[in-house]
């Protein structure tokens, strides 16, 4: 996680319409210098639909076909379908869709390409509501946050829906977490998504300092303490699903300190914090449980 | 060479003519064996494509728009709720400029639960911004799909072809098939100048403010308007080409008729034999089959109905609140250039058969009605 080689060309402009401290810009621009100029990104309805710009300018410097809301995953394999019978084999395309369009509106859809592994890589950049129509709940949103739907008074009590696990149990080649504050890492897991054929499920977590009520330069702060902390644990799954590698070595950090800069939690009481961070740590030992239990299965990983 | 086929099949077989290179489809009763006879055509390598196995018609849609998108011919077809749940992307594929073919088989909407033909899925597309054809023969329904593609292709517009629910998907009738190198002289290759493409990066569908969007939406419109003399001409080629022509509409016995009937799909064949038997008794009376619904064939249907004494549209398929859908067009055709009456009858909703006997009753209601009371005649409603 430490290997600092990032390329140099830029295939994401200055110009683009995100907000200051914007975790999904930060995703595009390491995926795009991990994935390179032969790529063709389906983005639909989400915070990247305005990002890259109105007509007729573009924030980025490679193809992109805007797609409805719940159609990100099959509207790239239709893309690759298209391509391959033009004689194009090689190049990549890419789903990037939000957490709305990921956890909720376009599981469905998702569902289908990962089900018929689909030669494409799929992108969630998880910032964790319906950040682009002004902070809404969606399925992504941790247990206790507020949003605009879920009030303080009634903030949100579910858990965020585990869609790494959904993902596996579509047994496709290669899954991964990823976030912002490890540009490095990042870019390695693109890069391996990009050699593998089939469905390629990475989720980046991508703050939001306008939906989290964050101050803007903390954003990658939130990026890397949400992974110290245990709450947005790093990972691959390999071998169709047989195989969970955890990212174990950092220097834990408290769910507390995570929390205190975010407005989004700052209804919670004392109690209701030590409540979720218990949840945080039994997710993170039932992960790593889980990564032994695989691991203990003979021949499962090949 | 001629082959006894069911309607369904003859679409299939119009696709393998056709050379399309990505199919998307979600079965759906009465559009099964499309589907069905469509990936056999693939897994056996009569059909040099990808068929994209869905979860669902909306993802159907999804993926010929994305395939569509990168250059390549698509093709999916549907019925009834896969239709309606596919609307959003039959929006996009206009916006988009695709041209993509649809073939829909006419199947009345639920609830009640109805497998049985009607008009009301393809009308409520109307203000979509495709062009629909409506076909009367298994032969018309395979070779409208050549067509379709090359019509789309010029004018960047996607085509719905439609059928009637088992009245022609499920019945057998001959059809002459298209053999694919035949047919490559007639359809070219598609091979489109703007597409995705890493050489010439654009975004497409990207936000557009006020200041563009209308102007987009003018060239949609002006699409429609050119596919007028685009459908007239490519059913002339298909013609010089196969010996079969195709028109906007298809008049029978208009020229001295006092009365001319206007339909649409299979019940234009049973009007027809209707009009036969009411010439051989004196009975000046015609029918006007209206094959393209969208671009509407303004010119034509008021050519031949202006000069007639009374109109009577039939239509399979009810607009709530405001007369059968090929009334209203049909009025809207004749607006400002006839006062003679023209009067809406509703009849075969969720499959009821149309049979001679129904029609001959209207055509001697027709004749006997006076406009324009009522505008709506229910056809064999039980009250």
């Amino acid at each position: 996680m430490r290997e600092a080689r990032i390329p140099t060309e830029e295939l994401m402009g200055s110009g683009h319409l995100a907000c200051q401290g914007c975790g999904a810009t930060i995703a595009m621009r390491f995926a795009l210098k991990a994935l390179g100029r032969e790529t063709i990104l389906v983005i639909p309805a989400c915070c990247w639909a305005v990002i890259d710009g109105t007509f007729p300018h573009s924030a980025v410097d490679i193809p992109i076909f805007h797609t409805a809301f719940e159609t990100a995953a099959v509207t790239a394999s239709g893309v690759k379908a298209g391509l391959e019978m033009r004689g194009d084999f090689e190049t990549t395309v890419v789903a990037w869709a939000g957490d709305g369009g990921t956890f909720d509106i376009g599981l469905q859809a998702l569902s289908g390409t990962a089900e018929r592994n689909d030669d494409i890589i799929y992108v969630c950049y998880d910032n964790e509501a319906y950040m682009n129509t002004g902070i809404q709940r969606s399925s992504s949103t941790p247990v206790g946050s507020w949003t605009t739907t879920t009030p303080v008074t009634n903030y949100k009590k579910r858990p965020k829906k585990n869609m790494v696990d959904i993902m596996a149990a579509h047994a496709i080649p290669y899954i991964a977490t990823a976030s912002v504050a490890y540009p490095e890492d990042l870019i390695r897991k693109f890069k391996k998504a990009k050699a593998i054929k089939g469905t390629k499920y990475i989720q980046v977590l991508a703050p939001c300092p306008t939906g989290w009520k964050l101050s803007p330069e903390l954003s990658i702060w939130a990026a890397r303490k949400a992974v110290t902390s245990k709450v947005y644990p790093m990972l691959e799954i390999t071998e169709n699903g047989n195989k969970l590698t955890v990212w174990k070595d950092f220097e834990p950090t408290s769910f507390k300190e995570y929390i205190k800069p975010q407005g989004r939690f700052r209804h919670l009481k004392e109690n209701e914090i030590e409540e979720i961070a218990k949840g945080v740590e039994s997710s993170w030992q039932r992960l790593l449980a889980r990564e032994k239990m695989l691991a203990s299965i003979p021949g499962l990983d090949t | 060479m001629k082959k006894v086929v069911m309607g369904n099949h003859a679409v299939s077989y119009g696709v393998r003519a056709s050379e399309v290179k990505v199919i998307s489809a979600y079965p759906i009763t009465p559009q099964t064996h499309v589907v069905e006879l469509l990936s056999e055509l693939v897994a056996n390598g009569e059909i040099d494509a990808k068929f994209i196995k869905v979860e669902s018609e909306h993802s159907a849609m999804a993926a010929c728009v994305g395939a569509s998108a990168a250059g390549s011919r698509a093709f999916t077809a549907t019925s009834s709720q896969g239709l309606l749940l596919m609307t959003e992307m039959l929006h996009w594929a206009v916006g988009a400029r695709l041209p993509i073919v649809l073939t829909n088989v006419n199947r009345a909407i639920g609830p009640p639960w109805s497998i049985w033909t009607d008009q009301n899925d393809s009308l409520s597309m109307r203000d979509v911004g495709w062009i629909q054809i409506y076909c009367e023969s298994n032969q018309e329904t395979q070779d409208a799909i050549p067509q379709a593609f090359k019509i789309a292709e010029e004018v960047n517009l996607p085509v719905m072809l439609v059928l009637d629910a088992f009245f022609l998907s499920h019945t057998y009738e001959i059809v002459d098939l298209l053999e694919t190198e035949q047919v490559r002289d007639f359809l070219p290759p598609y091979n489109p100048e703007i597409k995705l493409d890493t050489n010439d990066p654009h975004s497409f569908g990207n936000l557009a403010s006020p200041d563009y969007y209308m102007e987009l939406r003018y060239m949609i419109e002006e699409a429609m308007n050119d596919a007028r003399s685009v459908i007239k001409r490519v059913g002339k080629e298909f013609g010089e080409h196969f010996g079969r022509y195709y028109d906007m509409v298809v008049p029978y016995r208009c020229d001295d008729a006092d009365v001319i009937l206007v339909t649409s799909g299979t019940v234009a064949s049973t009007t027809r034999a209707v009009i036969d038997e009411m010439r051989d008794e004196g009975i000046k009376i015609g029918a006007l089959k209206i094959r393209v619904f969208r671009p509407f064939p303004f010119k034509e249907v008021s050519d031949i109905l202006c000069s007639t004494k009374k109109v009577a549209v039939l239509d399979r398929n009810i607009s709530f609140g405001n007369h059968g859908v090929f009334y209203q067009e049909v009025k809207s055709a004749l607006y400002g250039k006839t006062d003679i009456p023209i009067i809406g009858y509703v009849l075969g909703l969720g499959g009821r058969d149309v049979t001679p006997k129904v029609i001959r009753e209207i055509a001697d209601k027709a004749i006997k009605d006076k406009n324009p009371e009522p505008y709506i005649n229910w056809i064999g409603v039980k009250r």
